[in-house]
């Protein structure tokens, strides 16, 4: 018998059946499918977000440490310095009685090889240079002082390296300084030119003794010549150390373990004495003094916990001081022992009398870390050049060594976002200065300067944007004729299309150069077109009845259109006689010389101009959507009564729409805040905090764009650079967001209008 | 009278009409830019007089000056006199000419401001020659002979001819140089590559023996063989094509030998009829299209620069499309319409307004450096330490872009779903058709030009867009096409041109920006022309969808 589907479609009732089945099942699959293609789309979306969180998070994580071996065969008690080379395998210990011996980083086993060296008579003293140099010089009791530099070689054996250090003095026998007396302060520094020691004898006087540096005319080799040792001042004070700046300049006497003296070295004897000044408050002392890498700033640290940072500096009058830059604290009340300056960035770990040791940070103001490894003091710390291995001895304890997790100690949200004094710098200040020559110049992060400049440019095209945009919205929702509404919005939108990299170039090498030229005439147009304008409407207002009804209201801009051309040619041709008339020929002269304003030329103005172009159709549209919206039932119902329409406009239908003309504004400022193209190419790209309307700028964008390419992967400079994305990426979405949340309230209160 | 103007005032009038004039102004500067470019950028193709004239210099000396006038200006004399230019006039302000008398080799400087009024006894010789060569830009003068191995073969009124035909000749054989140089020795070059990097792939896997190797030295042999022939091939293309010369004078009188493989084209600006002025100007179009850029890219033509837009584009469109229009669909057909999706609406829209820098950021963070760097860790070992997919190329700059277009395409999408009258859904439903049957077959068909209007728009978008290109894939100057014969056919790994950044790269960063700005308009107007067209069609599209819709709901 045949079914009801049989008779019906002709088919049997097992193959629909089977059909239906499989629609059944295709339709779920395409459910499933879409559902989680459309989750997937918006989840990668906010992959964006957590990714750049991702790259941002390592420059707020803190240092940690983690112990690594303990150098149990270490067998030195008295080492004046300690350091480990870059590999981590061998380090050099300079011991007070037996000098520089070597010793294997990870047992702390001597090493047989370079066999020690043996002096004639007891080391008294000891000096080192810059860490980069690896150089160090050693006093003796017999007035003599021998310099040395200890160098690696490395090898691949497999995949182990082989590490051979060497240790070259520069002369065979120590070179008499002081002959009969003992040497019991050193300093020394070596530059291009040659070699100078400063020496403290056993009375307390002071001596220079310089090297110059000749190069032979056979060998090209080039040979110490000995030049005469002078007498310098003598210390007010009994002296503890003896610091000489690596620019050789300023020498620095710690003296009564309270006071720093100041000599000035380019200045004859007699004026050489700047200053002494007590560098620690009454009843403290002063414990250690190191320099920070680059041998400008001094490390004073104090037996109450203190380290603070000084460097000389000049103040108003153009006189140099000393002075004290920031205070760092480990643990109060507890005296530092020893401090250890970082061979690669402005850093260094202090340790002090009860087994505290902190990682430090100058240029961020930051203690990176600090822990406890153990109760007795800290008798001296070794560091790897790159910083990344330390090992600590305590007092009766064999040294340990840990390795050292510290990728971005110089970012700090003080560093980022407040005046920090950097070195040679005469006072805090703001600076963005992301690459440096070397390493002794710090990185300077400020994000400041480059907000600053994004603030800027955004507020100069917003002037120029809001009063055009708005204007021009209320005038195209509410009194322009609907034929002509058609072809003027679109338009305006195509605007907003134009790509940015032409309106930044037509700023750049058209519009700059030409307002360069004719700034008065720039200047003209702002005043005459307004009042052009106003001239036509009153004109217009004069003609009989019969002409004016040929043009409705509706179409006024279409008779605008030729006043506005007629008043930027006017404007511009009235350049030339306007500033031969007011500014002797030449504007832009005038502004630089007599108003002492500078000018560049591709300033603010020009970006205001260009960004505000750009931003005027986003502006324009929201509000002029916002405003056509209100519901007709309002505006008629005021024009009924009697309203003007320009009153029914600003009674009425303004503060209905207010809350979408906001949101206009807030998606404006967001257009301007990330616009990128423009204003790296209309700016000069300056990283100023300056108001100026006739100078450049940087914004965080354009930052982006100029320094991204040449960052290195991972480094901090890239992860701030991230986080300037990160910055602009949260600003624009809250702008965004605020503006859309406020449009969708605002459309729900017209629905139920 | 006053009292009208007052109550005129009260009325408000004043007010609209500013309203009114702020309007115009928007309407007058987004014209004047279309037109600006235009104009700027369509006339550097046009074959403009050549001027000759004596030049009174600073010294009193005088210089004879042949050349094009492509700009002037009026400046204050106060301001030349500072910058150390003596001048004796009583003028306030003279009249300078921007003079174009190319011939860099020749003379140093192919640009020169002059004073307009020492340049006297103005005239345009029709024997003047414009020559466009390869290298040192322009050459403007007269042309005296053709020379062919170093022998003349024709002087004065016969040299045109000669020359015509010699060059005939020497454009055939740069081309077949070229097509050596670029097509055959650089596939030649590629299978070296890769047989190169076979070798180290096969090393690192332990797969090398003593047959492998055997075979790959044959390879390379029998690719090495090719290359010497191609090579030698070559040579004798280079030689023949040195074979002819022409010595044309410059306007200083020195005479100057021109190799004929040095020349891409001349024509004699000052003879042309307007309607052969016109044919030169749509070849000169054309060439602009079509050919490589020279000179730092500061003369020649924009095609690497398209076809990279286009390609860009064209994968970007294939990725964003799918994925946007199921978001689209999820948010709109399967999601259910509650406060979530209002906010991931809202999160949407908003990415739209994100600063195209940071997707660059992004892009380059995670797609270049993470995701390729680790492809290149499990697929290329052997390339190492050359990166292939973890450098910015193609491939990133398309996925950065679509996922910077996606909420346009999820937007426009969203809204034409939302238009389709619930009436046409019901029905198809009522039919006994399944959801994603109606969806299928009834709801994405009427859909489909809102789609397009969001693909369009899109496209209008990452065809515009540079910053983030910047820090994904583009280049100044690209070595190789990303589409060529070689096997795979599509290098998604290299990198390629773009003609935003081609903008912003000659405009700001090349040596002669003088030189270059004609070229700079040009392009503009090539992106702009693309881009309004493109928004044209969209929006045309977005108001026929509309009148659509609006007579379904009725």
């Amino acid at each position: 018998m045949a079914t009801s589907s049989e008779v019906l479609f002709g088919v049997s009732e097992k193959i629909l059946a089977r059909n239906r089945r499989r629609r059944r099942l295709k339709d779920q699959i395409a459910a499933r499918t879409i559902s989680l293609g459309g989750i997937s789309v918006i989840g990668a979306v906010s992959l964006i977000f957590f990714y750049l969180l991702y790259e941002v998070m390592p420059l707020f994580v803190p240092a940690s440490i983690e112990q690594r071996a303990v150098l149990n065969q270490f067998s030195l008690s008295g080492a004046l310095h300690v350091e480990v080379e870059e590999q981590s395998r061998v380090g050099l210990a300079i011991d007070g009685q037996r000098g520089p011996l070597f010793f294997d980083a990870r047992t702390g086993a001597a090493l047989a090889e370079p066999a020690p060296l043996t002096f004639a008579a007891p080391i008294t003293a000891f000096a080192k240079d810059a860490p980069s140099t690896r150089a160090f010089a050693l006093g003796f009791a017999d007035g003599s002082v021998q310099l040395f530099k200890h160098d690696y070689h490395v090898a691949l054996e497999g995949k182990d390296k082989i590490v051979t250090p060497r240790l070259k003095a520069a002369s065979d026998e120590p070179i008499p300084v002081l002959p009969g007396k003992a040497i019991r302060q050193l300093a020394f520094r070596e530059s291009d030119d040659g070699i100078k020691l400063i020496v403290l004898d056993d009375d307390g006087r002071l001596y220079l003794k310089e090297f110059e540096k000749v190069t032979s005319f056979l060998s090209d080799e080039v040979e110490l010549s000995e030049l005469d040792t002078r007498e310098l001042p003598t210390p007010s004070g009994n002296v503890n150390q003896i610091l000489l700046s690596l620019d050789q300049r300023w020498l620095f006497l710690v003296e009564d373990q309270h006071k720093i003296e100041t000599y000035d070295m380019r200045k004859p004897a007699a004026k050489m004495r700047l200053s002494l000044l007590d560098a620690v408050a009454q009843d403290v002392n002063i414990t250690r003094v190191e320099f920070l890498l680059g041998g400008f700033s001094l490390l004073v640290g104090d037996d109450q916990g203190h380290i603070s940072q000084w460097f000389m500096a000049r103040d108003e009058k153009g006189n140099d001081y000393l002075a004290q830059v920031r205070t760092l604290t480990l643990e109060p009340g507890v005296a530092i022992t020893t401090i250890q300056a970082e061979h690669r960035r402005k850093g260094f770990i202090a340790g002090d009398a009860q087994g505290n040791i902190g990682i430090y940070n100058t240029t961020a103001e930051r203690e990176v870390m600090t822990e406890s490894i153990g109760s007795a003091p800290v008798e001296w710390i070794a560091m790897t050049p790159r910083a990344d291995m330390v090992a600590f001895k305590l007092r009766d304890a064999v040294p340990v060594s840990y390795s050292v997790h510290n990728e971005h100690p110089e970012v700090s949200l003080s560093s980022l976002w407040k005046e920090v004094w950097y070195e040679r710098y005469q006072e805090p200040d703001y600076v963005w200065q992301s690459s440096s020559a070397n390493n002794d110049n710090e990185p300077k992060f400020s994000l400041m300067p480059l907000t600053f400049g994004t603030l800027k440019a955004a507020f100069y095209a917003m002037l120029v944007a809001v009063p055009l945009a708005i204007c021009g919205a209320i005038f195209a929702a509410y009194f322009m004729a609907p034929g002509l509404r058609t072809y003027v919005k679109p338009t305006i939108e195509l605007m907003e299309a134009l790509p940015t990299v032409i309106l930044g170039f037509l700023a750049g090498l058209w519009l700059a150069p030409l307002m360069e030229a004719n700034l008065a005439g720039v200047t003209a147009i702002l005043v005459l077109t307004p009042t052009l304008i106003l001239l036509t409407a009153i004109g217009w207002s004069r003609l009989p009845l019969n002409i004016r009804l040929l043009v409705p209201t509706g179409w006024v801009p279409v008779l605008l259109v030729p006043v506005v051309v007629f008043s930027g040619a006017v404007s511009m041709s009235l350049s030339e006689p306007l500033e031969l008339w007011l500014f002797n020929g030449d504007m832009r002269h005038w502004l630089t010389h007599d108003m002492g304003i500078d000018f560049d030329q591709r300033n603010s103005m020009v970006v205001g101009l260009a960004m505000g172009f750009a931003v005027i159709p986003t502006i324009f549209s929201i509000a002029e959507d916002a405003i056509f919206a209100v519901p007709k039932s309002l505006t008629q119902g005021s024009l009924a009564l009697g309203a003007t329409p320009w009153q029914t406009l600003v009674r009425v239908v303004l503060p209905t729409a207010s809350p979408g003309i906001f949101s206009a504004l807030m998606m404006g400022l967001g257009r301007a805040v990330g616009e990128t193209m423009i204003v790296l190419m209309a700016t000069g790209n300056t990283p100023i905090m300056d108001m100026n309307i006739f100078e450049g700028l940087r914004t965080l964008s354009a930052n982006i764009a100029v320094e991204m390419p040449e960052a290195e992967v991972g480094s901090s400079h890239f992860r701030i650079l991230f986080l300037s994305g990160l910055v602009l990426f949260i600003f624009t979405f809250i702008v965004n967001t605020t503006a859309e949340s406020v449009r969708q309230r605002l459309r729900a209160k017209y629905g139920s209008l | 009278m006053n009292n009208s103007l007052r109550v005129w005032f009260r009325k408000g009038d004043p007010w609209v009409w500013l309203n009114a004039g702020a309007l115009s102004i928007s309407i007058v500067m987004v014209l004047g830019i279309l037109f600006l470019v235009a104009a700027r950028g369509l006339s550097h193709f046009w074959p403009h007089a050549v001027v000759e004239g004596i030049y009174t210099q600073e010294d009193g000396s005088q210089i004879n000056i042949i050349g094009e006038v492509t700009d002037e200006e009026w400046v204050p004399v106060s301001r030349l006199r500072e910058s150390g230019v003596q001048i004796d006039t009583d003028e306030p302000v003279v009249k300078r000419i921007l003079v174009k008398t190319g011939n860099r080799d020749v003379t140093g400087l192919d640009f020169r401001w002059l004073i307009a009024e020492r340049l006297q006894q103005r005239s345009t010789p029709d024997d003047i020659i414009v020559i466009e060569r390869r290298e040192w830009g322009n050459f403007y003068g007269r042309l005296l002979s053709v020379k062919e191995a170093g022998q003349v073969v024709a002087q004065g009124a016969e040299a045109k001819a000669a020359f015509e035909e010699s060059l005939r000749r020497a454009l055939d054989l740069h081309a077949d140089i070229r097509y050596i140089e670029r097509g055959a020795i650089g596939s030649v070059n590629y299978e070296m590559e890769r047989l190169r990097l076979r070798e180290k792939s096969l090393e690192r896997e332990g797969q090398l023996d003593a047959n492998m190797q055997r075979e790959i030295a044959e390879e390379r042999a029998g690719l090495d063989a090719e290359y010497q022939a191609l090579y030698q091939e070559l040579r004798q293309l280079h030689e023949q094509v040195a074979r002819d010369t022409i010595i044309a004078v410059a306007m200083n009188g020195v005479e100057k030998e021109i190799k004929l493989a040095d020349v891409v084209q001349f024509h004699f600006p000052n003879e042309l009829s307007l309607l052969q002025k016109i044919a030169f100007y749509v070849h000169q179009f054309w060439l602009f299209l079509s050919s490589d850029p020279r000179e730092a890219n500061t003369e020649g033509g924009v095609f690497p620069a398209i076809f990279g837009t286009v390609l860009m584009v064209l994968l970007m469109s294939i990725i964003v499309t799918p994925f946007g229009v199921i978001a689209a669909l999820y948010l709109r057909e399967y999601a259910k319409q509650n406060a979530t999706t209002r906010v991931i609406r809202i999160a949407v829209n908003n990415l739209a307004g994100v600063p195209s820098i940071v997707y660059g950021v992004f892009g380059l963070g995670f797609f270049v450096y993470f995701l390729g760097g680790n492809i290149d860790d499990l697929f290329y070992p052997e390339a190492a330490p050359a990166p292939v997919f973890g450098t910015p190329g193609l491939l990133w700059a398309s996925i950065t872009l679509a996922i910077l277009t996606l909420p346009v395409v999820i937007v426009a999408t969203e809204e034409g779903l939302a238009r389709i009258p619930k009436s046409v859904r019901e029905g198809s439903l009522a039919l006994g058709a399944t959801k994603f049957e109606t969806i299928w077959k009834v709801v994405l068909p009427m859909s489909s030009p809102a789609m397009m209007t969001g693909l369009i728009l899109a496209i209008a978008r990452a065809a515009g867009e540079v910053a983030p290109l910047m820090l994904v894939g583009v280049v100044k100057l690209a070595p190789t096409l990303p589409l060529d014969g070689n096997f795979p056919f599509l290098h998604l790994e290299r990198k390629f041109m773009h003609l935003g950044f081609h903008i912003y790269d000659v405009g700001f960063q090349s040596p002669n920006v003088e030189a270059a700005r004609p070229l700079v308009y040009a392009t503009s107007f090539l992106l702009v022309a693309v881009i309004v067209v493109l928004n044209l069609t969209a929006i045309t599209i977005r108001n026929r969808l509309r009148e659509k819709y609006r007579a379904l709901e009725n």
